[in-house]
């Protein structure tokens, strides 16, 4: 589904490569976690996956679309969940699904019947005609994943989809997520929870300084380690215990 | 186009949740064009029916001074206060107590006559009318002032225009002792009236209407289209700030990875900030015709108008749009769009004649001004309210706003693509 080669990153009026010469295949049907410490480069690489930033070199494709020659077919492939909350505060849960779903083509009848099924899941339907600034960070969050898969999209990519939330909030996500898997979805995730990318990935890659360091199945990785019962430990085994602050 | 009904009903939503910025976007404007108008009217009600207190020093007792005052009293502009002490008067000119003192010299009537009776009898004696008598020593007579002492905060306008009231004045005096001093030196009856001493040459202000009937501008008629102007473009500022506003919110970046043109989302807000800005072109409009007789000014008259104001309102707007769509695409934070968007609003009203007529303005700047949207929307404002003209003469201004709302959209575009390639 997702073919990445060489794919690189360098910000402007930095010296290092945030990406570095990437080379990655995801299978359609696979629930990937990206893995990393802070500024490892996972939002980079969701990024220019979601056509949100020009790769420095490399390429990749998605469902066969190159994503230069593709974009807007690659586009309504894709759906994309952001870290932060990029909704309207002033606006309804409602208004806001409602305009973004539009952006996505979506006509009137589907669109409502769409958003409607989306909040009832994931227990909003009764905070629905609520604007978006009197609700809780939990939430927020949901309502930031459901506008990003309104339109049931082949590919979604999340970054960060529970960071903030509580348990709760952060159960109800993961279990819409993994039935929108179970119908096709093609989902890539950023995470620093371990425990969460360890039973809800199919495969994950484990991220440091722009590059794959390990990928593969969770339960392979923690197996192949020796004294190791978690991924946590698998993570903490590769990239140190060193604190990774960026200015 | 579905997308596009999206976008606006959005910025429709968006709108109208900010109550507070709504009201400031529609009552702003009007009470700019209320206050202006009140104090522009202020000033012209000043200069024809409210008088100016200034002080007379009269050094003369004479004719000419007492000529003087009689105009400055029937000129119903002036409270003649008058004084004996030209030291006095200065100073209470200094302290800003009063804005004017005029200083009539010394033998101002004596000096004037002697010299003008000196000059006749030697032009006379020239012709050899007047030849018995021989023509005397001219005598030492300095040229005389009339000292005008203005407080320094007096607009330099109102400084010349009282030069040029008093010189007339004087002129015309010394005029009458010229004739006088002939009419003396050629005829023995005083009373018999040789020449005719009335001006000949008068003016007679005429407004040219080309067969169409042309209105004599009052403050409404001028002021509510340069004012009206300077609120549409005002909508740069809401509209590049709202665009911020989405940057930082990360709803530009969601909608960055939605098969969505950048075209279409500028799209919904133009439609919607140029529904506004008609709302407050009609409102201003409104304004002019309903409210302004009931607080004291000029009513607005837009009859036979009212289609082709909104036509160059539209355009207008149209242009106005597209230079807040460009801004708040390049502007990255509120910061620099608000202070750039006021400030260049006023740098554009002002090269476009809101303030000062470009006609006045200095060469370089009128040449400037030629650039200025705001100076095409002003000539078809004033096309249409003040010469009354067809649809077919506004064209050349409505098309370069609509080139400029073009011009300024499309370098929107092609700047949000660039910055954001992939």
């Amino acid at each position: 589904m997702i073919q990445i080669n060489n794919l690189s990153k360098k910000y402007k009026g930095t010296d290092f490569f945030s990406v570095k010469d990437l080379n990655l295949n995801i299978a359609e049907g696979e629930i990937f976690g990206l893995l990393g410490p802070n500024g490892a480069g996972k939002t980079t690489l969701i990024s220019m996956l979601s056509s949100l930033l020009k790769p420095t070199s490399g390429s990749f494709k998605i469902n066969n679309l190159n994503y230069v020659e593709n974009q807007k077919e690659l586009k309504q492939l894709i759906g994309t969940v952001p870290q932060e909350y990029a909704l309207y505060p002033s606006l309804t849960a409602y208004e806001n699904l409602s305009y973004f779903g539009s952006m996505y083509g979506i006509k009137k009848p589907l669109l409502k019947e769409e958003i409607n099924k989306h909040l009832t899941i994931l227990g909003l339907s009764k905070f629905s005609h609520q604007k978006i600034k009197t609700f809780s960070g939990g939430m927020k969050r949901r309502i930031n994943l459901i506008a990003g898969i309104l339109h049931n999209p082949k590919v979604l990519f999340l970054d960060e989809p529970t960071v903030g939330v509580d348990v709760q909030s952060r159960k109800a996500i993961i279990n819409h997520l993994k039935k929108l898997n179970k119908k096709g979805t093609t989902i890539i995730y950023t995470s620093h929870h371990m425990n969460e990318a360890e039973e809800f990935c199919t495969r994950v890659a484990i991220i440091d300084h722009g590059s794959i360091v390990i990928k593969g199945d969770p339960k392979k990785l923690i197996n192949e380690q020796p004294e190791v019962k978690h991924l946590e430990d698998v993570f903490l085994s590769i990239t140190g215990k060193a604190l990774r602050d960026y200015a | 186009m579905h997308k596009l009904l999206a976008s606006a009903s959005k910025e429709l939503l968006l709108l109208t949740r900010d109550l507070g910025g709504l009201a400031v976007l529609f009552i702003m404007p009007l009470l700019l064009v209320i206050v202006i108008t009140t104090v522009q009217d202020g000033t012209f009600k000043t200069i024809k029916q409210n008088k100016i207190d200034i002080i007379l020093v009269d050094k003369d007792h004479g004719e000419v001074s007492q000529t003087i005052l009689k105009n400055l009293k029937s000129s119903n502009m002036f409270n003649i206060i008058e004084h004996v002490n030209e030291n006095e008067a200065q100073k209470q000119i200094q302290n800003g107590k009063y804005q004017l003192a005029i200083i009539i010299p010394e033998n101002l009537t004596s000096d004037l006559n002697l010299k003008i009776s000196e000059n006749v009898a030697g032009i006379l004696a020239k012709f050899g009318v007047d030849e018995e008598e021989v023509p005397q020593e001219k005598s030492e007579i300095n040229s005389k002032e009339v000292k005008l002492y203005f407080d320094p905060a007096t607009q330099f306008s109102f400084r010349n225009s009282i030069k040029s009231g008093i010189n007339q004045m004087v002129s015309k005096i010394e005029t009458k002792t010229i004739y006088k001093a002939f009419q003396e030196e050629i005829s023995d009856d005083p009373l018999e009236e040789i020449f005719d001493t009335e001006s000949f040459i008068s003016f007679k202000e005429i407004i040219p209407n080309s067969g169409k009937e042309a209105m004599i501008p009052n403050s409404t008629q001028h002021n509510i289209p340069a004012w009206s102007l300077f609120a549409i473009f005002f909508i740069i500022l809401p509209l590049s700030i709202n665009m911020v506003k989405e940057k930082n919110q990360g709803t530009f970046v969601r909608l960055r990875t939605h098969p969505v043109s950048y075209a279409t989302v500028l799209g919904g807000k133009a439609v919607v900030f140029l529904v506004v800005s008609l709302i407050q072109f009609a409102l201003m409009l409104l304004v002019g015709i309903y409210l302004f007789p009931l607080i004291g000014l000029p009513q607005l008259d837009v009859s036979g108008r009212l289609p082709l104001l909104f036509v160059v309102a539209f355009f207008a707007g149209l242009a106005a749009v597209g230079l807040g769509l460009l801004l708040g695409t390049i502007a990255k934070s509120q910061e620099q769009s608000a202070p750039f968007g006021a400030t260049f609003v006023v740098i554009l009203a002002a090269i476009g004649g809101v303030w000062v007529p470009v006609f006045a303005m200095p060469k370089l700047m009128q040449t400037l001004s030629n650039l200025s949207p705001m100076n095409w929307g002003l000539s078809a404002f004033y096309d249409v309210f003040l010469r009354n003209v067809e649809f077919i003469e506004i064209v050349p201004e409505i098309g370069l706003l609509t080139l400029f709302f073009l011009v300024t959209t499309s370098t929107a575009i092609i700047y949000y693509k660039r910055k954001n390639a992939v």
